[in-house]
C-alpha cells in the first residue's frame, strides 16, 4: 500500500499535509512534478514513471494547473487514481469550465459570459451593466482579475488582454459584479462532507487571502453545506472522491458559487475554525488509499472527530 | 537535517534554512529579501525561486 504525493513548489499546505501523513504513519513517496517524464505507449518506462506506477493512489498537490491536469490524466490512463481526479482538476482550473459544470447542475452562480473577441466581451459587459469583472479563465490568487467601472476602462482592458498573446488571452470570461458585504465565504469539502468554513474579510473587492484578506471561522449552516456539496458534486462529474474549497459570495438574491479550487490553500483557516484541516484531508486520503489498495479502512484516531463547527447557523 | 549555512545566490549573504526544511520549499534572504528555493539538502543548495507562472494557484 503506497501513496504518491505530488508537489511542485512546496507551499505551507504541502508541508502540513506531509506532517499529517507522517503522524498517521501513512506510507507515501513524494514526487516533484518538475522531474516527470511520464511515458505512454512506451516499451520502457522511465524510473520515475515506474515509481509512480507502484503507487495505489496519487495525491496531486501541484500548484501548477497545467502540470496537474496532464499528470492526473496520464496516471489515470495508466490505471492509477488521483486526488483530485483529472476531470475535477480540468474543470476547477478553468473558470469557464467551472461555470459550465455549475450551470449543468443548476448551482447558483453570478451571471457569467464567455466571449472570444474584445468586441464580444464589451457587448456582454454593456448588456450586464457596470461595474463588471473580467477574469482570465486560468489563474488564481486574484491575479489579472479586473473590475471595470465604465466603457472606457472596459475597452482599454480588453484591448490590452487581447494583445498579451496566447490563445487564452482571447477567451474573455466576464462576470457580473456582486456587491458583497465586505467578505466572501469559503467551505472546505472532503469527500461528501463540508469540514470547515471561513469568511474572508477585506475592504477591497478582491477578498483572496493572497491579497491580504483576513479570515474568521464560520459555523457551517445547512444552507452553506447544501450549496457547497452541490457545487462539489457539480464539478466532480461522477468522481468518487474530491477535496475542494468552494468560494461563495453573498448576493442580494442569495449565496452564489464564485469558484471551486482543486488544490486548496488552508494555512490561515485551521486556527479560526478550530478544525485540523490538514489532518482531516490526510485522514480521508489515507482511508481512500486503504480502500483502493484492498486494505480494511480505519480512520486514524487523531482526527476521528473533526467537524467541530458543523451544525450552527451562519 | 543538521543545521547548515548557505550563501544567497543573489547577494552572497549568509543564511540558515530551518532545521525542518524540505526540497522545494521557499525561504527569503534576510539581507536582500530575495525569494529562494531550496533545491538540495545535503549539502544545502539554494536557487532564486522561479517567477510565479500564470497557471499557478489553488
Amino acid at each position: 500500500m503506497q501513496l504518491g504525493f505530488i508537489t511542485s513548489r512546496l507551499r505551507v499546505e504541502e508541508k502540513l499535509l506531509m506532517a499529517a501523513l507522517d503522524r498517521m504513519n501513512v506510507p507515501y513517496v513524494r514526487f516533484d512534478d518538475a522531474d516527470f517524464d511520464l511515458g505512454l505507449g512506451a516499451d520502457e518506462l522511465s524510473p520515475r514513471t515506474q515509481e509512480l506506477r507502484a503507487c495505489d493512489l496519487v495525491w496531486n498537490r501541484s500548484l501548477s494547473f497545467g502540470r496537474a491536469v496532464y499528470t492526473t490524466e496520464i496516471l489515470e490512463a495508466l490505471g492509477i487514481p488521483s486526488v483530485n481526479s483529472s476531470g475535477i482538476v480540468a474543470t476547477c482550473g478553468d473558470k469557464a469550465r467551472t461555470s459550465m459544470a455549475l450551470e449543468r447542475a443548476g448551482v447558483p452562480q453570478p451571471e457569467s459570459v464567455v466571449a472570444f473577441t474584445p468586441e464580444g466581451a464589451l457587448a456582454a459587459i454593456e448588456r450586464m451593466g457596470y461595474p463588471a469583472v473580467i477574469k482570465p479563465v486560468v489563474g488564481s490568487w486574484g491575479r489579472m482579475v479586473a473590475r471595470v467601472d465604465d466603457r472606457g476602462a472596459a475597452e482599454a482592458l480588453l484591448e490590452t488582454r487581447a494583445a498579451l498573446g496566447g490563445w487564452q488571452s482571447n477567451v474573455f470570461y466576464v462576470q457580473r459584479y456582486i456587491d458583497k458585504p465586505g467578505r466572501d465565504l469559503r467551505v472546505f469539502v472532503s469527500g461528501d462532507r463540508a469540514i470547515a468554513a471561513i469568511a474572508r474579510n477585506s475592504a477591497h473587492w478582491v477578498t483572496n487571502t493572497a491579497r491580504g484578506a483576513t479570515v474568521e471561522g464560520l459555523p457551517i449552516s445547512a444552507e452553506l453545506e447544501r450549496l457547497a456539496l452541490a457545487a462539489a458534486r457539480a464539478v466532480s462529474a461522477g468522481a468518487r472522491f474530491c477535496q475542494l474549497a468552494i468560494d461563495i459570495v453573498e448576493s442580494a438574491d442569495g449565496p452564489l458559487v464564485l469558484e471551486v479550487n482543486h488544490s486548496c490553500e488552508f494555512r490561515n483557516s485551521s486556527a479560526p475554525t478550530g478544525v485540523d484541516i490538514p489532518g482531516v484531508l490526510a485522514s480521508d486520503v489515507a482511508l481512500l488509499l486503504a480502500r483502493v489498495s484492498g486494505h480494511t479502512p480505519q480512520r486514524p484516531a487523531a482526527v476521528a472527530a473533526t467537524s467541530a463547527m458543523v451544525g450552527g447557523g451562519v | 537535517m543538521t543545521t547548515q549555512t548557505a550563501l544567497c545566490p543573489e547577494c552572497g549573504g549568509s543564511l540558515t534554512p530551518p532545521s525542518d526544511a524540505l526540497v522545494g520549499e521557499l525561504i527569503a534572504c534576510d539581507d536582500c529579501s530575495a525569494e529562494l528555493e531550496i533545491t538540495a539538502l545535503d549539502p544545502i543548495a539554494l536557487e532564486l525561486a522561479p517567477e510565479v507562472q500564470e497557471d499557478w494557484g489553488e
